[in-house]
Protein backbone atom coordinates (compact mmCIF):
# COMPACT_ATOMS: atom_id res chain seq x y z
CA UNK A 1 0.00 0.00 0.00
CA UNK A 2 1.61 3.23 -0.98
CA UNK A 3 2.05 5.71 2.12
CA UNK A 4 1.91 9.57 1.90
CA UNK A 5 5.13 10.95 2.54
CA UNK A 6 5.57 13.52 5.13
CA UNK A 7 8.62 15.71 5.49
CA UNK A 8 10.17 18.08 8.43
CA UNK A 9 10.76 21.30 7.95
CA UNK A 10 12.02 22.55 11.05
CA UNK A 11 8.92 22.21 13.54
CA UNK A 12 6.78 21.87 11.17
CA UNK A 13 5.58 18.86 9.51
CA UNK A 14 4.39 18.81 5.76
CA UNK A 15 1.86 16.45 4.11
CA UNK A 16 1.27 17.42 0.47
CA UNK A 17 -1.13 14.92 -0.60
CA UNK A 18 -0.27 14.15 -4.81
CA UNK A 19 -2.84 11.28 -5.51
CA UNK A 20 -6.47 10.72 -4.24
CA UNK A 21 -6.84 9.78 -1.11
CA UNK A 22 -8.39 5.82 -0.64
CA UNK A 23 -9.67 5.52 2.86
CA UNK A 24 -6.93 3.28 3.73
CA UNK A 25 -4.27 5.29 2.68
CA UNK A 26 -6.33 8.08 4.48
CA UNK A 27 -6.16 5.79 7.80
CA UNK A 28 -2.77 5.52 7.32
CA UNK A 29 -1.52 9.14 7.04
CA UNK A 30 -3.24 9.92 10.15
CA UNK A 31 -1.68 7.28 12.53
CA UNK A 32 1.50 8.16 10.51
CA UNK A 33 1.39 11.87 11.47
CA UNK A 34 0.10 11.71 14.93
CA UNK A 35 3.54 9.25 15.80
CA UNK A 36 5.73 12.08 13.27
CA UNK A 37 4.03 15.03 15.75
CA UNK A 38 5.03 13.04 19.19
CA UNK A 39 8.72 11.83 18.22
CA UNK A 40 9.95 15.11 16.11
CA UNK A 41 7.94 17.61 18.81
CA UNK A 42 6.49 19.86 15.62
CA UNK A 43 4.21 22.40 17.09
CA UNK A 44 2.98 22.72 13.39
CA UNK A 45 1.61 20.89 10.53
CA UNK A 46 0.85 21.98 6.77
CA UNK A 47 -0.93 19.76 4.92
CA UNK A 48 -0.86 20.63 1.15
CA UNK A 49 -4.47 19.27 -0.80
CA UNK A 50 -3.82 21.90 -4.06
CA UNK A 51 -3.29 18.42 -6.29
CA UNK A 52 -6.59 16.77 -4.44
CA UNK A 53 -9.07 16.74 -7.54
CA UNK A 54 -11.51 14.81 -5.63
CA UNK A 55 -12.98 14.58 -1.74
CA UNK A 56 -15.77 12.40 -0.39
CA UNK A 57 -16.94 13.09 3.55
CA UNK A 58 -14.79 10.46 4.77
CA UNK A 59 -11.39 12.67 3.25
CA UNK A 60 -13.71 15.71 4.65
CA UNK A 61 -13.64 14.25 8.12
CA UNK A 62 -10.19 12.51 8.14
CA UNK A 63 -9.20 16.32 7.67
CA UNK A 64 -10.76 17.76 10.11
CA UNK A 65 -10.06 14.69 12.58
CA UNK A 66 -6.34 15.23 12.10
CA UNK A 67 -6.30 18.64 13.31
CA UNK A 68 -8.10 17.64 16.00
CA UNK A 69 -5.34 14.79 16.86
CA UNK A 70 -2.73 17.74 16.29
CA UNK A 71 -3.98 19.92 18.43
CA UNK A 72 -4.46 17.45 21.24
CA UNK A 73 -0.53 17.21 20.65
CA UNK A 74 -0.53 20.76 20.95
CA UNK A 75 0.14 21.59 16.96
CA UNK A 76 -1.74 23.66 14.63
CA UNK A 77 -2.62 21.97 11.41
CA UNK A 78 -3.16 24.53 8.24
CA UNK A 79 -4.72 22.83 5.20
CA UNK A 80 -4.03 24.97 2.00
CA UNK A 81 -4.40 25.05 -1.58
CA UNK A 82 -7.85 23.51 -1.79
CA UNK A 83 -9.50 23.51 -4.91
CA UNK A 84 -12.57 26.03 -5.67
CA UNK A 85 -14.41 22.48 -6.83
CA UNK A 86 -13.24 20.62 -3.25
CA UNK A 87 -14.03 23.50 -1.41
CA UNK A 88 -17.74 23.48 -3.08
CA UNK A 89 -18.23 19.78 -2.88
CA UNK A 90 -17.59 20.03 0.88
CA UNK A 91 -19.83 23.13 1.73
CA UNK A 92 -22.47 20.88 0.15
CA UNK A 93 -21.50 17.23 1.77
CA UNK A 94 -22.53 19.79 4.84
CA UNK A 95 -18.73 19.46 5.88
CA UNK A 96 -17.61 23.23 6.86
CA UNK A 97 -14.51 22.22 9.04
CA UNK A 98 -14.84 24.34 11.60
CA UNK A 99 -11.15 24.24 13.85
CA UNK A 100 -9.55 23.41 10.76
CA UNK A 101 -7.13 26.64 9.78
CA UNK A 102 -6.92 26.71 6.24
CA UNK A 103 -4.74 29.72 3.54
CA UNK A 104 -4.32 29.77 -0.15
CA UNK A 105 -0.94 27.92 -0.68
CA UNK A 106 2.05 26.45 0.86
CA UNK A 107 3.82 30.41 1.09
CA UNK A 108 1.09 31.75 2.99
CA UNK A 109 0.42 28.64 5.09
CA UNK A 110 3.80 28.51 6.42
CA UNK A 111 3.88 32.33 7.27
CA UNK A 112 0.90 31.76 9.62
CA UNK A 113 2.55 29.19 11.30
CA UNK A 114 5.49 30.70 11.59
CA UNK A 115 3.36 33.71 13.10
CA UNK A 116 1.80 31.50 15.13
CA UNK A 117 4.97 30.33 16.88
CA UNK A 118 6.33 33.81 17.12
CA UNK A 119 3.07 34.49 19.16
CA UNK A 120 3.40 31.52 21.20
CA UNK A 121 7.29 32.53 22.44
CA UNK A 122 6.02 36.05 22.99
CA UNK B 1 -61.23 23.68 -58.00
CA UNK B 2 -63.36 22.17 -55.43
CA UNK B 3 -66.67 23.88 -55.16
CA UNK B 4 -66.24 25.46 -51.76
CA UNK B 5 -62.92 26.85 -52.95
CA UNK B 6 -64.58 28.53 -55.65
CA UNK B 7 -66.98 30.53 -53.83
CA UNK B 8 -64.16 31.61 -51.67
CA UNK B 9 -62.33 32.47 -54.46
CA UNK B 10 -65.11 34.62 -56.27
CA UNK B 11 -65.96 36.09 -52.59
CA UNK B 12 -61.93 37.44 -52.25
CA UNK B 13 -61.80 38.64 -55.62
CA UNK B 14 -64.89 40.34 -56.03
CA UNK B 15 -63.42 43.21 -54.38
CA UNK B 16 -60.24 42.78 -52.93
CA UNK B 17 -59.72 46.75 -52.24
CA UNK B 18 -63.05 46.63 -50.60
CA UNK B 19 -62.58 43.73 -48.31
CA UNK B 20 -58.96 44.75 -46.97
CA UNK B 21 -60.73 48.11 -46.10
CA UNK B 22 -63.41 46.42 -43.86
CA UNK B 23 -61.25 44.27 -42.52
CA UNK B 24 -59.10 47.27 -41.02
CA UNK B 25 -61.91 49.06 -40.13
CA UNK B 26 -63.09 46.02 -38.08
CA UNK B 27 -59.49 45.97 -36.49
CA UNK B 28 -59.64 49.51 -35.93
CA UNK B 29 -63.29 49.16 -34.13
CA UNK B 30 -61.72 47.91 -31.24
CA UNK B 31 -57.76 48.00 -31.16
CA UNK B 32 -55.41 50.66 -32.65
CA UNK B 33 -54.47 50.65 -36.35
CA UNK B 34 -51.39 51.65 -37.13
CA UNK B 35 -49.59 52.10 -40.47
CA UNK B 36 -48.46 48.71 -40.57
CA UNK B 37 -52.01 47.35 -39.90
CA UNK B 38 -52.65 48.08 -43.47
CA UNK B 39 -49.55 46.35 -44.87
CA UNK B 40 -50.06 43.33 -42.92
CA UNK B 41 -53.94 42.96 -43.81
CA UNK B 42 -52.92 43.20 -47.44
CA UNK B 43 -50.06 40.97 -47.63
CA UNK B 44 -52.11 38.19 -45.29
CA UNK B 45 -54.72 38.67 -47.82
CA UNK B 46 -52.91 38.32 -51.01
CA UNK B 47 -51.35 35.00 -49.07
CA UNK B 48 -55.17 33.79 -48.51
CA UNK B 49 -56.11 34.00 -51.78
CA UNK B 50 -53.18 32.43 -53.73
CA UNK B 51 -53.67 29.62 -51.41
CA UNK B 52 -57.19 28.92 -51.80
CA UNK B 53 -56.59 30.09 -55.66
CA UNK B 54 -54.02 26.65 -55.45
CA UNK B 55 -56.88 24.92 -54.21
CA UNK B 56 -56.13 24.28 -50.47
CA UNK B 57 -58.45 22.09 -48.33
CA UNK B 58 -60.00 24.82 -46.63
CA UNK B 59 -60.86 22.51 -43.94
CA UNK B 60 -57.34 21.41 -43.40
CA UNK B 61 -55.10 24.21 -42.09
CA UNK B 62 -52.17 21.97 -41.96
CA UNK B 63 -51.53 20.66 -45.49
CA UNK B 64 -49.13 22.21 -47.53
CA UNK B 65 -51.13 23.75 -49.72
CA UNK B 66 -51.39 26.63 -47.02
CA UNK B 67 -47.83 26.89 -46.58
CA UNK B 68 -47.34 30.68 -47.68
CA UNK B 69 -50.20 31.86 -45.66
CA UNK B 70 -48.54 29.74 -42.51
CA UNK B 71 -44.85 31.52 -43.56
CA UNK B 72 -46.94 34.82 -43.97
CA UNK B 73 -48.41 34.81 -40.43
CA UNK B 74 -45.55 33.76 -38.65
CA UNK B 75 -43.40 36.74 -39.67
CA UNK B 76 -46.22 38.86 -38.57
CA UNK B 77 -46.76 37.41 -35.21
CA UNK B 78 -43.23 37.18 -34.69
CA UNK B 79 -42.62 41.18 -35.90
CA UNK B 80 -45.67 41.78 -33.60
CA UNK B 81 -43.94 39.95 -30.68
CA UNK B 82 -40.67 41.82 -30.98
CA UNK B 83 -42.41 44.93 -31.32
CA UNK B 84 -44.06 44.24 -27.76
CA UNK B 85 -48.15 43.93 -28.72
CA UNK B 86 -49.88 41.46 -26.43
CA UNK B 87 -51.53 38.58 -27.90
CA UNK B 88 -54.93 39.68 -28.17
CA UNK B 89 -53.91 42.57 -30.61
CA UNK B 90 -52.45 39.99 -32.73
CA UNK B 91 -55.07 37.43 -32.37
CA UNK B 92 -57.88 40.35 -32.55
CA UNK B 93 -56.31 41.44 -36.10
CA UNK B 94 -56.49 38.18 -37.70
CA UNK B 95 -60.15 37.16 -36.09
CA UNK B 96 -61.53 40.64 -38.03
CA UNK B 97 -60.92 38.75 -40.93
CA UNK B 98 -64.33 36.86 -40.37
CA UNK B 99 -66.83 40.26 -40.80
CA UNK B 100 -65.67 41.26 -44.40
CA UNK B 101 -65.66 37.48 -45.38
CA UNK B 102 -69.14 36.56 -43.90
CA UNK B 103 -70.57 39.34 -45.80
CA UNK B 104 -68.56 38.44 -48.95
CA UNK B 105 -70.06 35.15 -48.58
CA UNK B 106 -74.15 36.78 -47.79
CA UNK B 107 -73.64 38.55 -50.71
CA UNK B 108 -72.61 35.37 -52.75
CA UNK B 109 -75.18 32.82 -51.40
CA UNK B 110 -78.18 35.26 -51.66
CA UNK B 111 -81.36 33.81 -50.46
CA UNK B 112 -79.48 30.26 -50.14
CA UNK B 113 -80.10 30.32 -46.26
CA UNK B 114 -78.21 26.76 -46.29
CA UNK B 115 -75.40 27.32 -48.65
CA UNK B 116 -74.19 30.26 -46.81
CA UNK B 117 -74.16 28.58 -43.27
CA UNK B 118 -72.28 25.48 -44.32
CA UNK B 119 -69.64 28.36 -46.21
CA UNK B 120 -70.04 30.74 -42.78
CA UNK B 121 -69.17 27.28 -40.94
CA UNK B 122 -66.22 26.57 -42.69
CA UNK B 123 -65.02 30.05 -42.98
CA UNK B 124 -65.42 30.11 -39.09
CA UNK B 125 -63.07 27.33 -38.75
CA UNK B 126 -60.50 28.70 -40.98
CA UNK B 127 -60.30 31.87 -39.38
CA UNK B 128 -60.18 30.27 -35.76
CA UNK B 129 -57.26 28.15 -37.56
CA UNK B 130 -55.25 30.93 -38.45
CA UNK B 131 -56.02 33.00 -35.21
CA UNK B 132 -54.99 29.94 -33.66
CA UNK B 133 -51.46 29.53 -35.47
CA UNK B 134 -51.22 33.10 -35.14
CA UNK B 135 -51.41 33.05 -30.91
CA UNK B 136 -49.23 29.89 -30.86
CA UNK B 137 -46.18 31.21 -32.27
CA UNK B 138 -46.58 34.78 -31.16
CA UNK B 139 -46.06 33.00 -27.41
CA UNK B 140 -43.30 30.91 -28.87
CA UNK B 141 -41.48 33.55 -29.95
CA UNK B 142 -42.31 35.67 -26.52
CA UNK B 143 -40.86 32.70 -24.99
CA UNK B 144 -37.80 32.82 -26.68
CA UNK B 145 -37.32 36.42 -26.08
CA UNK B 146 -37.53 35.51 -22.48
CA UNK B 147 -35.30 32.68 -22.40
CA UNK B 148 -32.24 34.66 -23.94
CA UNK B 149 -33.30 37.34 -21.53
CA UNK B 150 -32.71 34.55 -18.53
CA UNK B 151 -29.47 33.72 -20.00
CA UNK B 152 -28.19 37.04 -20.45
CA UNK B 153 -29.19 37.66 -17.15
CA UNK B 154 -27.33 34.99 -15.34
CA UNK B 155 -24.05 36.05 -17.69
CA UNK B 156 -24.62 39.30 -16.55
CA UNK B 157 -24.94 39.25 -12.87
CA UNK B 158 -21.37 37.48 -12.15
CA UNK B 159 -18.66 40.02 -12.37
CA UNK B 160 -15.54 39.33 -9.74
CA UNK B 161 -14.18 42.81 -9.61
CA UNK B 162 -10.09 43.30 -8.34
CA UNK B 163 -10.67 46.24 -5.31
CA UNK B 164 -6.88 46.04 -4.22
CA UNK B 165 -3.83 43.56 -4.28
CA UNK B 166 -5.46 40.84 -2.95
CA UNK B 167 -8.91 42.18 -2.42
CA UNK B 168 -12.01 41.03 -4.58
CA UNK B 169 -15.53 42.32 -4.62
CA UNK B 170 -18.51 40.92 -6.15
CA UNK B 171 -21.64 43.11 -6.52
CA UNK B 172 -24.41 40.99 -6.16
CA UNK B 173 -27.72 41.97 -8.41
CA UNK B 174 -31.49 40.27 -8.33
CA UNK B 175 -32.56 37.78 -6.55
CA UNK B 176 -30.12 35.21 -5.01
CA UNK B 177 -31.35 31.28 -6.37
CA UNK B 178 -29.58 28.16 -5.97
CA UNK B 179 -28.11 28.57 -9.77
CA UNK B 180 -26.78 31.87 -9.59
CA UNK B 181 -25.18 31.17 -6.20
CA UNK B 182 -23.24 28.74 -7.60
CA UNK B 183 -22.86 30.90 -10.66
CA UNK B 184 -21.10 33.30 -8.99
CA UNK B 185 -19.13 30.83 -5.75
CA UNK B 186 -17.39 28.91 -8.67
CA UNK B 187 -16.04 32.62 -10.25
CA UNK B 188 -15.47 34.09 -7.16
CA UNK B 189 -14.12 30.59 -5.80
CA UNK B 190 -11.79 30.35 -9.41
CA UNK B 191 -10.37 34.52 -9.24
CA UNK B 192 -8.87 33.59 -5.82
CA UNK B 193 -7.15 30.59 -6.51
CA UNK B 194 -5.96 32.54 -10.12
CA UNK B 195 -5.31 36.32 -8.10
CA UNK B 196 -3.85 34.48 -4.75
CA UNK B 197 -6.38 37.19 -3.18
CA UNK B 198 -7.03 36.54 0.60
CA UNK B 199 -9.94 38.67 1.12
CA UNK B 200 -13.40 38.49 -0.36
CA UNK B 201 -16.35 40.85 -0.05
CA UNK B 202 -19.72 40.21 -1.26
CA UNK B 203 -21.79 43.43 -1.76
CA UNK B 204 -25.56 42.83 -1.46
CA UNK B 205 -26.55 46.38 -2.18
CA UNK B 206 -28.24 44.83 -5.01
CA UNK B 207 -30.14 41.84 -3.47
CA UNK B 208 -33.74 43.02 -2.91
CA UNK B 209 -35.05 40.26 -0.56
CA UNK B 210 -32.75 38.04 1.72
CA UNK B 211 -35.08 35.22 3.30
CA UNK B 212 -33.47 32.26 4.99
CA UNK B 213 -32.73 30.67 1.47
CA UNK B 214 -30.56 33.23 0.20
CA UNK B 215 -29.02 33.30 3.73
CA UNK B 216 -27.73 29.94 3.82
CA UNK B 217 -26.50 30.82 -0.18
CA UNK B 218 -24.32 33.19 1.40
CA UNK B 219 -23.35 31.15 4.43
CA UNK B 220 -22.39 28.11 1.95
CA UNK B 221 -20.35 30.80 -0.05
CA UNK B 222 -18.42 32.55 2.86
CA UNK B 223 -17.68 28.57 4.11
CA UNK B 224 -16.09 27.86 0.67
CA UNK B 225 -14.03 30.79 0.85
CA UNK B 226 -12.70 30.02 3.98
CA UNK B 227 -12.30 26.49 3.16
CA UNK B 228 -10.08 27.79 0.46
CA UNK B 229 -7.79 29.89 2.80
CA UNK B 230 -9.35 33.36 1.93
CA UNK B 231 -11.53 35.69 4.39
CA UNK B 232 -14.86 36.75 3.62
CA UNK B 233 -16.95 40.07 3.84
CA UNK B 234 -20.40 40.84 3.39
CA UNK B 235 -21.17 44.52 2.87
CA UNK B 236 -23.96 46.54 1.58
CA UNK B 237 -26.59 45.23 4.11
CA UNK B 238 -29.49 47.65 4.03
CA UNK B 239 -31.24 48.16 7.18
CA UNK B 240 -34.62 46.86 6.42
CA UNK B 241 -32.55 43.94 5.65
CA UNK B 242 -30.41 43.36 8.55
CA UNK B 243 -34.07 43.42 10.53
CA UNK B 244 -35.60 41.02 8.17
CA UNK B 245 -32.72 38.97 9.16
CA UNK B 246 -32.78 39.11 12.83
CA UNK B 247 -36.46 38.58 12.96
CA UNK B 248 -36.05 35.14 10.96
CA UNK B 249 -33.58 34.28 13.38
CA UNK B 250 -30.49 34.26 10.98
CA UNK B 251 -27.60 33.30 12.59
CA UNK B 252 -24.35 35.15 10.76
CA UNK B 253 -22.36 34.61 13.59
CA UNK B 254 -18.47 34.23 12.64
CA UNK B 255 -19.51 36.32 9.43
CA UNK B 256 -17.72 39.51 9.05
CA UNK B 257 -20.19 41.75 7.75
CA UNK B 258 -20.43 45.81 7.29
CA UNK B 259 -23.54 48.08 6.20
CA UNK B 260 -21.34 49.44 2.65
CA UNK B 261 -18.22 48.40 0.60
CA UNK B 262 -16.32 51.63 1.55
CA UNK B 263 -16.49 49.94 5.61
CA UNK B 264 -15.49 46.65 4.11
CA UNK B 265 -12.70 47.94 1.64
CA UNK B 266 -11.30 50.00 4.93
CA UNK B 267 -11.55 46.96 6.90
CA UNK B 268 -10.07 44.81 4.17
CA UNK B 269 -7.24 47.89 3.69
CA UNK B 270 -6.54 47.53 7.13
CA UNK B 271 -6.31 43.92 7.51
CA UNK B 272 -3.78 43.93 4.56
CA UNK B 273 -1.41 46.24 6.76
CA UNK B 274 -2.55 49.36 4.29
CA UNK B 275 -3.14 52.90 6.06
CA UNK B 276 -4.80 55.42 4.23
CA UNK B 277 -3.73 59.37 4.52
CA UNK B 278 -5.02 62.32 3.04
CA UNK B 279 -2.29 65.04 1.79
CA UNK B 280 -4.61 67.66 0.64
CA UNK B 281 -6.49 69.23 4.35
Amino acid sequence: MERIPILKMGRVLLVTIQVDLQDQVALALQDDLSAQIEKTGANGVLIDISALEIVDSFVGRMLASISGIASVLDATTVVVGMQPAVAITLVELGLSLEGVRTALNVEKGMAMLAADDRNQID
Amino acid sequence: MKQENVVFDQVLKAAPEEFVKTWVAEVGSTGAVSGTTQNDARELFAALQASIAADADLNRFDDSGWAKTRSVLAALSQSRAAQGASAGDTSHFVLSLKKPLFAGLQKAFGADARGALDAAWTASTLVDKLAQFTATTYQRTREEVIQRQQQELLELSTPVVKLWEGVLAVPMIGTLDSSRTQLVMEALLTRIVETGSELAIIDITGVPTVDTLVAQHLLKTVTAIRLMGADCIISGIRPQIAQTIVHLGIDLQGITTKATLADALQLAMKKAGFVITRNKA
